[in-house]
C-alpha cells in the first residue's frame, strides 16, 4: 500500500483556480478589444499584443530576479497586459507601451510581491505614468474607421468635445447612440460601453465580479451630473467609465473585499471622477479617482468588516 | 431574517439507497477509551478477563465523560495505547471475539421515571453526538437553562455519507419515539427535526408520521452547505442567535443528532449501551460503497475489505466526509463512536497554495460572516488584537473557505492555528 497522505480538512476542492478566474476575465474582456481593433486596426492589434507580451515578459524577468516561483502560469500578467492596452491610443508609439508594461508589472506589481499585493492597479498606475511622461502621444486620438488612409483622421474625445459644449466654437457631439457603440475617438477598449457592458455581465454571471463597485461608481457619476445640470447619459458613456467600473474598479488586490466595502470605493470613484471633470482641467477624471480610491482601501477594508453571527462588539480598547 | 453564506457542493450521496448491512464480527476489536469529547476513561479489564457483548470496560469519574462498553464477546488480548484521529492519546483495549456474542448480564433495559433517571441512563448508555463531534448527550440535556425547543440535526450535509439518512428511512419510529422520550423526560414543548431538501423521501415519511403532533416540526433546510453545524441550524430551524461565549440552551435550544435520539430510544427498550456503528463507505476506490454497521473497534482496515477496496491504490482515506473529517494515517485505526462515514481515495492531489488574490470567494462563503483572508494576512503578521477583532475565534472548521479558494490556501486550517495564538481565558 501506498503511504497515505494526510493533510488538513477539508478534502474536497472545487474547480475555480486563479487561473480560471483570470481566464474568464480574458474572456470577458474580448468583445471590447475586438471592437477597439475592428474600430482603430491592425495597430490596436499590434498594440495589444506587445502590451501582452512585454508584461508577462517582465513577469517573467521579474520573478527569475528576484528568485521567486514562476507566476505567469496564473495569467494575470496577460490581463494587466490586454487592459492596458486597451487604455492606450492606438497611434501610442510601442515603445512607450513597453515602459507601461514595466510600470504596470515591475514597479506596480511584483515590487510589492507580486499577485493580489499590489496596492494600487497596474494598468490604471501605467496609463497615468503614460499619460504625464508622453501627453502628447497620449492623447492623440483618431476618429474609428480612418486607420486606413495615410494620415488618420485626428480626432478629440467625447469628453473633450463636451468641455467645448456651449462655447463659440461648439462641435458637432457624437450620438448616444455612437457613443454606446464606441464610435469615437478614445482609448482602443474603452470606447465601445455594450463591448464592456457585455463583458462585465459576463464575468458577474460568472461570479467573477460583483457589480456592487460598477453599479455605485456608475450610479453616482450619473446622478451627481443630473444634480448639476450636466448630461448624464453622456456622462456615463463617454470617456473610460465602462472600461474603468467593469475592469479596474472590481480588481480583487486593490479593491474592498466586502460587499459594503465595493460600494463605498465604487462611490468614491463616481464622486472623484465627477469632481475631476466637473470642475477640473482634465477632460477625464477616471484612471485618477480609481488610483484615489485604491490608495484609500486598506481604510475603507477596516470600515467595512463583515458583521460575525452572534459575535461580542468588540471591546473598545481593543 | 438574513440568509447565511452556503456552499453548493455536489452531494455524492451514492449510497442513499444503500440498506445498511452488519459487517461480519472482525478477528479483532480495538477499542478507545476516549471516542467521545471529554475526559478518557479508566479500562475496567485487564488482560485475560472474558468480556460480554455491552458490558462497561471503561469509566471515568469525570462528569464531562461517558463510559465505554464491549462490543464483541471475547478475551481482552492487551491494553495498549492509542492516539485518536484528533490528536488525543488515551488507553485502548484490544478484544479477541469468541464468535458467540453473547450478551452480559448488566444489559437491561434502565429505569426511567424522571428527568435525573432519564439522563443518567443517558450517561449509561455511552451515548455521544453521533453527528461526529461527540459531545456528551447527558451533560447536553443536564442544562440548568430553559429549554423549549429541541432541535433534531438530519441535515448530513456533508457529501458522500447517508448514516443518518438511512437511520431515517430503516428506523423512522425510533426517531419519532427518541423524541417523543426526550421531550417528555426533559419537558421541552416544540421539536424542529430539520432535514435537507436533499432527502425528499425522509422528509416525506417523516411528515406523515408527524401529521398529528402539532409539537413536531418538520423542517426543510436549503440544500447547501454547511447546514449541519449547530449554530447555523439553530438559525435556519429557530431563527435564533448563539451568541459568542453561550451555549444552545442559553437561548432555550439544545441540538441532537438524529442518530443519537433513535439510539436513546432503542436503549430504552432493550438496554443495549453504543456498541455499533453505522458508517457510510465510500469514495473512488470502494469496488462496493455501502452502509455498513459495525461494532465498535473495528479496525479501518476489515471494513474497507468488506467494502472491496482497491487497498493498494489508496492514497487518502478520511474518517468522517469531506468537508470536515480527519485523513488518518493508517488503515488499521478503530471504528469509534463518531465514525459517521469511511472514505477512501486512489485519485488524489493535492493543490500547491499560490497567493492570496483577495477575490473574497472566503468571505462570501462563510456561514458565520468571518473573513478568512483577513484573518490569514493577520496571523502572518502575528497580530493577535486584529485576531481578536476579526473573531476567528468563533470559527467552526466548516472548510467552506478552503474549498472556495482558488489560490488553494488552507484557510480553515490557518483559522484553527490563529484561534491557538489568542490567550486562554
Amino acid at each position: 500500500m501506498n503511504r497515505l497522505i494526510v493533510s488538513p480538512s477539508p478534502h474536497d476542492e472545487n474547480p475555480t483556480t486563479t487561473t480560471t478566474v483570470m481566464l474568464n476575465v480574458i474572456i470577458a474582456l474580448m468583445p471590447a478589444l475586438i471592437v477597439g481593433c475592428v474600430y482603430f486596426g491592425l495597430r490596436a492589434l499590434l498594440l495589444t499584443v506587445v502590451c501582452v507580451a512585454s508584461c508577462v515578459l517582465f513577469e517573467y524577468l521579474s520573478r527569475k530576479l528576484m528568485k521567486r516561483e514562476n507566476t505567469i502560469g496564473d495569467l494575470s500578467a496577460v490581463v494587466t497586459g490586454i487592459i492596458l492596452a486597451m487604455n492606450l491610443p492606438s497611434t501610442l508609439p510601442l515603445w512607450m507601451a513597453v515602459i507601461g508594461s514595466f510600470v504596470a508589472i515591475v514597479i506596480v506589481k511584483q515590487l510589492f510581491g507580486g499577485i493580489g499585493q499590489n496596492f494600487a492597479n497596474p494598468a490604471i498606475t501605467a496609463r497615468i505614468v503614460l499619460m504625464v511622461s508622453f501627453p502628447a502621444a497620449m492623447t492623440k486620438w483618431v476618429e474609428p474607421f480612418t486607420h486606413e488612409s495615410l494620415d488618420a483622421v485626428s480626432s478629440a474625445t467625447p469628453l473633450v468635445l463636451e468641455q467645448l459644449r456651449g462655447t463659440t466654437d461648439e462641435p458637432f457631439m457624437p450620438s448616444y447612440l455612437d457613443l454606446f457603440l464606441g464610435k469615437t475617438g478614445g482609448c482602443l477598449g474603452e470606447t465601445c460601453a455594450l463591448a464592456l457592458l457585455i463583458g462585465g455581465l459576463y464575468l458577474a454571471a460568472r461570479r467573477i465580479i460583483n457589480l456592487a463597485a460598477p453599479l455605485s461608481f456608475i450610479g453616482s457619476l450619473f446622478v451627481l451630473t443630473w444634480v448639476s445640470g450636466g448630461d448624464p447619459v453622456y456622462q456615463i458613456l463617454a470617456g473610460g467609465v465602462f472600461l474603468g467600473a467593469f475592469f479596474m474598479a472590481t480588481d480583487y488586490a486593490t479593491t474592498p473585499i466586502s460587499t459594503k466595502g465595493k460600494v463605498v470605493f465604487g462611490l468614491g470613484c463616481g464622486i472623484i471622477t465627477f469632481v475631476i471633470r466637473h470642475f477640473g482641467s482634465f477632460p477625464e477624471g477616471v484612471s485618477f479617482s480609481i488610483l484615489l480610491m485604491n490608495v484609500l482601501t486598506p481604510y475603507i477594508e477596516q470600515l467595512t468588516r463583515t458583521k460575525v453571527l452572534g459575535a461580542k462588539e468588540a471591546e473598545k480598547n481593543g | 431574517m438574513k440568509k447565511l453564506n452556503v456552499i453548493k457542493l455536489k452531494h455524492r450521496k451514492n449510497t442513499e439507497n444503500s440498506a445498511t448491512v452488519s459487517l461480519p464480527l472482525p478477528a479483532e476489536v480495538t477499542i478507545p477509551m476516549s471516542m467521545h469529547m471529554g475526559a478518557p476513561c479508566t479500562p475496567l479489564v485487564k488482560v485475560g478477563d472474558i468480556v460480554k457483548v455491552g458490558q462497561k470496560i471503561g469509566e471515568s469519574d469525570a462528569a464531562f465523560s461517558v463510559p465505554v462498553h464491549s462490543s464483541v464477546s471475547g478475551t481482552v488480548k492487551a491494553v495498549g495505547e492509542y492516539r485518536s484521529v484528533m490528536g488525543a492519546v488515551s488507553k485502548t483495549i484490544v478484544i479477541e471475539p469468541d464468535g458467540r456474542q453473547e450478551v452480559s448480564e448488566e444489559v437491561k433495559p434502565p429505569i426511567i421515571t424522571d428527568k435525573e433517571s432519564f439522563i443518567r441512563a443517558v450517561r449509561e448508555s455511552g451515548s455521544c453526538g453521533l453527528g461526529g463531534a461527540g459531545f456528551p448527550t447527558h451533560i447536553k440535556m443536564s442544562t440548568k437553562s430553559e429549554i423549549d425547543t429541541l432541535v433534531v440535526n438530519g441535515a448530513e450535509c456533508e457529501p458522500y455519507i447517508t448514516a443518518d439518512y438511512r437511520e431515517m428511512i430503516e428506523r423512522p419510529d425510533d426517531v419519532i419515539g427518541g423524541i417523543n422520550m426526550v421531550k417528555d423526560m426533559l419537558g421541552i414543548k416544540h421539536t424542529k427535526l430539520a432535514i435537507e431538501a436533499n432527502k425528499p423521501e425522509a422528509i416525506r415519511n417523516f411528515t406523515e408520521l408527524a401529521a398529528n403532533d402539532d409539537t413536531i416540526d418538520i423542517v426543510t433546510l436549503p440544500s447547501a452547505y454547511p447546514q449541519g453545524a449547530e449554530k447555523v441550524i439553530i438559525y435556519n430551524s429557530t431563527g435564533r442567535i448563539v451568541n459568542e461565549g453561550t451555549l444552545p440552551a442559553d437561548v432555550g435550544v439544545i441540538v441532537m443528532n438524529v442518530s443519537t435520539v433513535a439510539f436513546l430510544y432503542r436503549y430504552s427498550k432493550d438496554g443495549m449501551p453504543l456498541v455499533t456503528r453505522r458508517l457510510t463507505v465510500d469514495g473512488d476506490a470502494v469496488g462496493e460503497p455501502k452502509n455498513v454497521l459495525a461494532p465498535i473497534g473495528t479496525h479501518f482496515r476489515d471494513v474497507m475489505e468488506f467494502c472491496k477496496v482497491d487497498i493498494e491504490a489508496v492514497k487518502k482515506v478520511i474518517a468522517g466526509g469531506p468537508m470536515m473529517g480527519m485523513s488518518i494515517p493508517d488503515i488499521d485505526m478503530p471504528v469509534v463512536k463518531t465514525s459517521n462515514a469511511l472514505l477512501a481515495f486512489k485519485s488524489y492531489e493535492a493543490r500547491k497554495a499560490t497567493s492570496c488574490i483577495r477575490c473574497g470567494r472566503c468571505v462570501k462563503v462563510c456561514p458565520l460572516g468571518l473573513m478568512p483572508a483577513e484573518i490569514d494576512k493577520a496571523y502572518r503578521i502575528k497580530d493577535i488584537e486584529d485576531l481578536k477583532r476579526l473573531k476567528v475565534n468563533l470559527c467552526m472548521n466548516c472548510g467552506s473557505c478552503t474549498y472556495a479558494c482558488p489560490a488553494n490556501r488552507n484557510l480553515a486550517e490557518t483559522n484553527q492555528l490563529a484561534k491557538a495564538l489568542l490567550p486562554r481565558k
